[in-house]
């Protein structure tokens, strides 16, 4: 019968996935339970903060740019039409710290530094690294995922305010360095639309929950993932997209949350 | 416990971030015109304030002056009472106008002063005594059909 | 002769109704060192996963030093493992960390000595086990065998009582194998501790071992000291020592009629 196997299929999918969301649930708790010892041992999470944050600078610094050049760009021709060039500034600056920045710096993050946090633990347990931590009467949640858990929420909103300001620089560049539009006019504007508490802080806030939500699935993917060549890769890949759609879906809800009427 | 590369490494990322931070804060964002100069508060009432926000600019001339702090309805005149911080450096006298205006043709509302010619100063928590409301647009529609019916 | 220091009564054990291990029972004295000896497959990991207590038997016990594991809670069974090292196959040394880190790992993590004495106590630990230089390497640089007693060292870092060695002898060059064989004989006898050796390395651990467990489809087949086994008649055991192709362990896995599968019948 084959529709009576395939509805046994999707219910056992079913039923994995609430089993697995539980699994996931009770990590994330655990992870926040057993920070304690990371905090009396800052080291730990500086040093992952050097895996995490340092490594992703580059990409950060270098897309952050990019992205704000072409806003410069793209930006400059479209507001020409309505004789508005002087309100570049804002445009780019606006775009950068509301959204761009939090999520793009995330997504780099995601593939950067959440896939290497995911591919290391998931390689850590298919060598029983995990299991020789947990013999050795050492929770391997506090020793091993706290400190990268807490190294990436940490990271994520300095790399975002990185991003954003490399891109205003960018921008910059672009608007006034070589199109030539007003300096004074592009930062004036810029200054009287972006406000600190509206703008700033609530991308600060933006940055915040998607360097919990990427590190969290990164690492739940990696102590999940079968202990197998195979097992690591796929565990990977998924990190990758799940923490892309969490990120923009996120992304959504903190935006109708902050910007509602407002 | 040494200091080793690593620490080196992850200080210049933090001094990094937080720099940045502070260049959104200040270069980017308004907080410099927040906090730098002292201000004061003044009040207006408006029967209509539109689509002004709190945080909107308040100028003069054109020149930024303070900012709207708040905008509440006021249940003993029903009408809107904006509250406002202006920068201590600017004085206006007491018959200044407050308009609410808007900056280009599809811009942000703002709250323009007009400077009267009366000796005394407005102090701290005064009110700007002529105000005038947002326009609005149904309204101005509305005037137009009944002013050409009129006509007829 | 005293109480064993673990004892292992009756223990049976399945996964989702699958038995692994049906009834088994042993004792490991004090001072000795055992092997645990059976075929891929036949529950010797699961075993030695039991004594850790990193599993839970379905029924039977397991005692440690007079404690029953399955009953520890989450901290007695830690403060148990303390007492215990443990060296994984392939050593499973920590990839982030250098050498002299890895052997000081459970230093750090649960004693407050001062740096100084934790150096001097590492260093003390890889020079029983040769490789002092390569203090600063990192892991991915030594060699299998080098690589297997840095492992060495760090599981006897604290001095346990109970050593657990999992395939020890797992992809070894025959240098390093006998390197590693007598070390495991040698810090043995030097902490006195009682060491156990799941593997499948028969003429190896016949040259080590005080006494010897045979395990085949969960249960015991054949023990007793490496003489006797050696001079032991039981077909299993003869196939095992001697490392015969066909014998009580099949060739073949079981299947249908070879005539049928090729399609040949008339």
């Amino acid at each position: 019968m084959p529709i009576v196997k395939s509805l046994r299929v999707i219910g056992n999918r079913t039923v994995n996935a609430v089993w697995r969301t539980g699994y996931a649930t009770r990590f994330f708790v655990m992870t926040l339970f057993y920070s304690g010892p990371s905090f009396k041992r800052f080291r730990l999470i500086v040093k992952e903060m050097f895996s995490s944050g340092v490594m992703s600078l580059i990409i950060i610094l270098v897309a952050g740019m990019f992205v704000g050049m072409v806003l410069g760009l793209q930006g400059y021709e479209t507001l020409k039409r309505y004789g508005s060039e002087s309100a570049l500034g804002s445009l780019v600056a606006l775009s950068l710290v509301r959204e761009l920045g939090p999520v793009l710096a995330a997504l780099l993050f995601a593939s950067r530094a959440g896939s290497a946090m995911t591919a290391e633990i998931g390689l850590m347990k298919a060598t029983e690294q995990i299991a020789a931590m947990e013999m050795m009467a050492v929770n391997p949640i506090a020793r091993v995922v706290a400190p990268r858990f807490w190294a990436g929420v940490i990271s994520m909103p300095l790399l975002a305010a990185m991003f954003s300001a490399m891109g205003v620089f960018g921008g910059y560049v672009v608007g006034v360095v070589i199109i030539g539009v007003d300096e004074g006019s592009f930062w004036s504007q810029m200054q009287a639309s972006v406000d600190f508490q509206h703008d700033v802080l609530n991308g600060v806030i933006k940055s915040f929950v998607f360097g919990l939500a990427v590190t969290a699935i990164a690492l739940f993917e990696g102590y999940d993932a079968p202990p197998t060549a195979e097992g690591v890769s796929g565990a990977t890949t998924r990190t990758v997209v799940q923490s892309s759609l969490a990120i923009l879906m996120l992304d959504f809800i903190l935006t109708a949350f902050m910007f509602q009427g407002a | 416990m040494e200091r080793t590369t690593l620490d080196l490494w992850v200080g210049a990322f933090v001094v990094a971030g937080l720099g940045a931070l502070v260049v959104l804060a200040l270069k980017v964002g308004n907080l410099s015109t927040y906090n730098v100069s002292e201000s004061y508060v003044l009040q207006a009432h408006f029967t209509n304030v539109g689509g002004l926000k709190p945080t909107a600019s308040v100028r003069s001339s054109g020149v930024l002056v303070g900012r709207v702090t708040s905008i509440v309805l006021d249940t003993e005149r029903y009408e809107a009472r904006v509250t406002m911080s202006i920068d201590k450096r600017y004085q206006f006298p007491k018959d200044t106008f407050a308009n609410i205006l808007t900056s280009g043709l599809l811009g942000e509302q703002y709250i323009g002063l007009l400077p009267g010619g009366d000796d005394v100063m407005l102090a701290s928590g005064d009110e700007f005594k002529k105000t005038q409301s947002a326009v609005v647009l149904e309204d101005l529609i509305g005037k137009f059909f009944t002013s050409t019916a009129d006509a007829k | 002769m005293s109480a064993p220091l673990v004892e292992v009564r009756d223990v049976n054990f399945a996964y989702d109704n699958r038995a692994i291990l049906k009834g088994i029972n042993m004792s490991f004295h004090k001072g000795k060192l055992i092997a645990i000896m059976g075929g891929s497959g036949c529950g010797k990991t699961t075993l030695f996963r039991l004594i850790g207590g990193a599993l839970k038997p379905t029924r039977g016990e397991i005692r440690i030093d007079g404690q029953v594991m399955h009953e520890l809670d989450q901290q007695g069974l830690y403060d148990m493992r303390r007492k215990m090292g443990v060296l994984f196959q392939f050593g499973a040394l920590f990839t982030d960390m250098s050498v002299f880190d890895n052997v000081a790992f459970q230093m750090r993590e649960h004693t407050d000595l001062p740096e100084e004495v934790i150096h001097d106590l590492v260093m003390m630990k890889l020079h029983a086990v040769g490789l002092r230089g390569t203090h600063d390497l990192m892991p991915a640089e030594l060699s299998g065998g080098m690589a297997r007693r840095v492992a060495l060292a760090r599981t006897v870092a604290l001095d346990p009582m109970l050593i657990l060695y999992d395939e020890p002898f797992a992809g070894l060059d025959p240098i390093s194998l006998t390197v590693v064989g007598q070390l495991i004989r040698k810090l043995n006898d030097a902490l006195g501790a009682t060491s156990v050796i799941v593997t499948h390395d028969v003429q190896e651990s016949l040259k080590i071992v005080d006494y010897i467990y045979f395990v085949a489809d969960g249960v015991i087949v054949a023990e007793g000291t490496p003489d006797e086994i050696q001079a032991s008649d039981k077909s299993f055991v003869r196939q095992f020592v001697h490392g015969e192709m066909d014998g009580p362990v099949p060739f073949h896995y079981p299947g249908g009629d070879y005539r049928t599968d090729l399609g040949v019948t008339a």
